[in-house]
């Protein structure tokens, strides 16, 4: 008897699938259990978010920055908001350029400490989420103390911060980076060595260094690579180069060296953020210039002048002058950039959004080749990939 | 305000040098390079730039389109590069029109492929030897360019789900109140606040003419 001719199957995975992190559409092309091809079809949540901004006056425009990238908001703004200062060249106090990289560091561990548990839920080990979305909590908590939201910060503005921080909030952050590494001992104890956690993870969608580059990756996924670049260590903004920290590279550049470099990079995030938070300078927050940052509420009560600037501000907005800038940042993901383009009013002509998911979704095909379909669960996990920021 | 280091302006003479034909304008933008050539020698000058020791720029970070309506060639199709090995960046613009295509970079960068897709779908800019352009952003069977300045910001559709037919329609945009677009900028500074397409408005320039 002939051999039976077996087509390939296709195979829908998601949009409502728990593990395509959103709401993303996988369309399989399955030989048996291998994947011959993977298509992922993206946009299902595009706001036209790039649309929108460009109808908007640049301090309207930072708080959809906080909903692309939900996980980390903060950081997102970051980009949006050291594009602006290029543009404007204008100067950021110390003190907020302090904040900026504390709270930057807070969300680039509520983002690790997402990943790697929904990660790890996604192949198998149920209890780190539990105890990841614990901590996560705190460090929303202390979102929530300096700007109001917990999610939608809207605090890294355009010439700073939106306000100071509150009283007391230094020591509570410190207290915590104290009892916080023992919560990372025991996520690790539960993962590190599992053996589930390895068979699944080891091997898999590998990248060499050169394909890394190929395809666009950046962030872990590109020192998981062993590549050291780290836009905090290469290209310093605001107060990084005046923080020690390491840069963890991985070896093997498969689903476990990213894990591994997340968890990692946790534990250097904390350095800098005790860091920031023990060496905290005095001073404002949002630079004197009154064309571009608000007055505060007392200068406002007894001086005309802050009051027309207040009204200003937030009718007209202030102008950038014409000129165009590609702003990155090392947000948790990988290279998030900003390339806006001003022609000198008061809105953004153009406001592209890169997103470092966007090139790391693109590369699924490359990874998931070959591989099984559970495989393609632990790859989607060790990318980060969030839909906000991919759809914007 | 940022300037350029004497690295980058180095590599900005080497570059005009090595280029010569190729390169329409080399410049500084602050303190970021950008450089200028034709559709039909992108790819080369891409492939340059990744090949050349001094350049290396292997990383093909971002491609976006930027939309000028009141130019001929009405859109810029923007590279984005970046050299691990170097840690510099560099930018390339190519301008074209609705009609001309742009060599897809996909045979130089793999990562290239998603971000001609999404500038496609955004501009309608058209990619020759792309192998894969659909659109990757918008709804299936979506019509024109969103991101274009004549598309309106409410686009042209929408949807809600019909109980009767059991399934989602789309029609055509009914705005119970009009999109609130206030006119903030300062008489006093001689903006030109006539908008493209806005013909009441050069009615009554005209009016107040004659």
């Amino acid at each position: 008897m002939a051999e039976a001719q077996i087509k390939p199957l296709t195979l829908n995975f998601g949009p409502q699938h728990p593990a395509a992190h959103g709401v993303l559409r996988l369309v399989l092309e399955m030989d048996g259990e291998i994947v011959e091809r993977a298509d992922p079809h993206i946009g299902l949540l595009h706001r036209g978010t790039e649309k929108l901004i460009e109808y908007k006056t640049y301090l309207q425009a930072v708080p959809y920055f906080d909903r692309l990238d939900y996980v980390a908001p903060m950081s997102q703004e970051h980009a949006y908001a050291l594009a602006v200062e290029k543009l404007l060249g204008i100067e950021v106090p110390k003190r907020a350029q302090y904040i900026r990289v504390m709270y930057a560091e807070i969300s680039r561990i509520l983002n690790h400490l997402l990943n790697i548990t929904t990660f790890a839920i996604d192949v198998g080990a149920m209890t780190p989420l539990l105890w990841g979305f614990e901590e996560r909590e705190k460090l929303m908590e202390f979102y929530e103390r300096a700007c109001g939201a917990r999610l939608h910060a809207a605090y890294f503005r355009p010439g700073g911060v939106a306000m100071d921080l509150p009283a007391g909030i230094l020591d509570d952050i410190l207290a915590w980076t104290e009892t916080f590494p023992a919560l990372m001992d025991d996520i690790e104890s539960l993962l590190t060595e599992n053996r589930i956690f390895k068979q699944r993870t080891v091997d898999i969608g590998v990248v060499s260094a050169e394909e890394a580059q190929a395809i666009g990756f950046s962030g872990p996924c590109i020192r998981a690579s062993g590549l050291a670049w780290d836009l905090r260590k290469s290209q310093p903004y605001d107060a990084y180069n005046e923080m020690d920290f390491n840069i963890p590279i991985g070896k093997t550049g498969d689903c476990y060296a990213r894990y591994l470099v997340r968890i990692k990079e946790i534990r250097e995030s904390l350095k800098i953020i005790r860091q920031a938070a023990e060496n905290m300078p005095e001073g404002p927050v949002k630079t004197e210039d009154r064309k571009v940052a608000p007055p505060s509420r007392g200068e406002m009560k007894h001086s005309m002048e802050a009051l027309i600037h207040h009204f200003k501000l937030y009718t007209e907005g202030y102008h950038v002058p014409a000129g165009e800038t590609y702003t990155a940042v090392e947000a948790p993901k990988g290279e998030f950039a900003v390339f806006l383009v001003s022609d000198g009013t008061n809105k953004p002509y153009r406001c592209k959004i890169r997103a470092p998911g966007f090139s790391f979704l693109a590369a699924m095909d490359f990874l998931s080749k070959g591989h099984m379909l559970a495989d393609t669960v632990a790859i989607i996990g060790s990318l980060d990939i969030v839909f906000g920021e991919i759809d914007r | 305000m940022a300037s350029p280091t004497e690295t980058q302006k180095e590599l900005a003479e080497y570059l005009k040098n090595q280029l010569s034909t190729e390169l329409v304008e080399v410049g500084f933008v602050l303190d970021e390079l950008v450089l200028r050539t034709r559709p039909q020698h992108i790819c080369k000058v891409l492939t340059f730039l990744r090949d050349d020791s001094q350049c290396q720029f292997r990383c093909l970070v971002d491609i976006c389109g930027t939309d000028y309506p009141e130019r001929e060639l009405r859109f810029d199709v923007v590279y984005n590069l970046l050299s691990v090995q170097q840690n510099n960046r560099i930018r390339v613009k190519v301008a074209t029109d609705e009609e001309t295509p742009v060599p897809s970079a996909t045979g130089v960068f793999p990562s290239a492929n998603w971000f001609e897709r999404e500038t496609w779908d955004m501009f309608g800019v058209f990619f020759s030897d792309h192998p894969d352009l659909r659109r990757l952003l918008t709804d299936y069977g979506f019509e024109g360019h969103p991101l274009r300045k004549d598309f309106p910001l409410t686009g042209h559709v929408e949807v809600r789900y019909d109980d009767e037919q059991k399934r989602v329609v789309y029609e055509p945009v009914k705005l119970v109140q009009d999109f609130r677009s206030f006119d903030f900028l300062s008489p006093w500074e001689g903006a030109r606040s006539l908008l493209p397409g806005d013909e009441k408005a050069e009615d009554q320039a005209e009016e107040g003419a004659s």
